[in-house]
């Protein structure tokens, strides 16, 4: 998953870029039951984390869409290179899949 | 060759987002796209996120007059979702490099639009069910579409606003319901509130296509997939039903079914007049904005009493660390 870092062009601090002088940015992510991954889910204006959760629930959470809330600071993500994006998650490893061994149909389901 | 190859093999930055739109997948934030897809974007999400905000006004206006605790408790969850459409809205047009403040900006001075519909006053209380009724109806007809639209994020927050808004429309036509079987005086509320809202949510879906200057890119970008009179002809052809079933008229001599097309005709929609509020005469566009602007600038004090908190907490912090 790439993450979604709000970045003006020529900019290196999206923070700076996302809201001069106003609240930081933070990114929700939300589980949404027991047994699952958290997600991304958008993101809040927030003076400091506790607020951002708070806020994050009224913004993200008004209809039991989670159990769990995360805040991270969009600052603190770091993000793949979407340029090389084909080069790191583009070759091909047929040899990796199950499908690439060609078994008899005597030895059944495997 | 297939579209995924077209995307992987594409050489410069302009193939590869042509080959992505072309593949019907979504453009992401970091990805390079046309300096005009990216405003046309800012343009698209921030008149949508304002839209949302500014259409809190005309239903809040009756928060306080609901003519029961069941109805007000919903009309106040309703209004607050459309502040939440508004900041996921917000949040999706913030990854295109435009920031939060300037949007606010830009809606304050007037540079950035919002949608019409929301310079109408509420005069009775049925308005509060025609607007969730026909205003929101015809936003779900238009949105419904825009989950499938080229921007990822924009697409994913309208599949959020999707699921909030069918709880609008239903509440919104279950109130025209109470009305139109209740005394005559209610109904006649009922009818008059629809007389009122029928053509301004018509002109919700923009300008006929002849004459719309951004549909050809936005459906050559996969912004819009669908023409406005298309979308226009659905929430008609939808509609028509619905309010014969509560027994109201819509204020359209021309409205009838015409079996050739296997659509309802309706008469010629007042152009003149919809440029007219969009230029900012409607009843209610100086209202809507000033009161928005009051809002902004009476909440600047919290804002800044939030950080000033937030700063003096992380050095209390750092001093208990040493």
């Amino acid at each position: 998953m790439v993450y979604e870092v709000p970045k003006k062009d020529g900019a290196t601090d999206p923070e700076v870029a996302g809201n001069p002088g106003g609240f930081p940015l933070w990114e929700v992510f939300i589980r949404a039951n027991r047994g699952l991954n958290h997600v991304h889910a958008g993101s809040v204006h927030a003076a400091d984390a506790e607020s951002a959760v708070q806020a994050a629930r009224d913004v993200y959470t008004r209809r039991s869409e989670g159990v769990s809330l995360w805040i991270v600071r969009s600052t603190e993500i770091h993000a793949s290179d979407p340029d090389g994006s084909d080069a790191w998650f583009g070759s091909e490893h047929p040899y990796r899949h199950p499908t690439f061994y060609e078994l008899p149909d005597e030895v059944g389901h495997m | 060759m297939s579209s995924d190859q077209a995307v992987t093999t594409a050489s410069t930055p302009e193939e590869h987002f042509d080959a992505v739109i072309g593949s019907g997948r979504t453009i992401e934030p970091r990805d390079w796209m046309p300096d005009n897809y990216r405003s046309t974007m800012i343009r698209q999400i921030a008149q949508h996120a304002h839209s949302e905000v500014i259409g809190q006004q005309p239903e809040g206006n009756w928060i306080t007059r609901a003519p029961s605790l069941r109805r007000k408790a919903i009309l106040t969850a309703k209004v607050q979702d459309e502040a939440g459409h508004g900041l996921y809205l917000y949040s999706a047009a913030e990854t295109l490099g435009i920031s939060r403040d300037e949007m606010m900006e830009m809606l304050h001075s007037g540079r950035q639009k919002y949608s019409s519909i929301f310079n109408y006053p509420t005069l009775s209380w049925a308005d509060v069910g025609a607007i969730g009724w026909l205003v929101d109806g015809a936003a779900i007809t238009n949105q419904v579409m825009l989950t499938r639209t080229s921007y990822g994020p924009y697409a994913r927050a309208m599949v959020r606003i999707c699921k909030e808004e069918s709880f609008h429309q239903r509440q919104g036509y279950e109130m025209m319901l109470t009305l139109a079987n209740g005394t005559p005086e209610q109904k006649d509320m009922a009818q008059d509130a629809l007389d009122r809202f029928w053509w301004p949510s018509l002109m919700m879906f923009g300008p006929p296509d002849a004459d719309s200057v951004h549909t050809e890119q936005s459906m050559a970008w996969g912004i819009k997939l669908e023409t406005n009179d298309d979308l226009r002809q659905r929430f008609v052809d939808m509609t028509v039903p619905q309010a014969d079933f509560l027994g109201l008229e819509i204020p359209d001599p021309d409205l009838r079914w015409n079996s050739e097309r296997e659509h309802y005709d309706y008469g010629e929609i007042d152009w003149d007049h919809f440029w007219e509020v969009v230029a900012g005469n409607g009843p209610c566009n100086r209202e809507r904005i000033e009161h928005k602007v009051r809002a902004w600038d009476e909440g600047q004090w919290v804002r800044e009493a939030a950080l000033a908190h937030a700063a003096k907490k992380r050095d209390s912090e750092t001093e208990g660390a040493r």
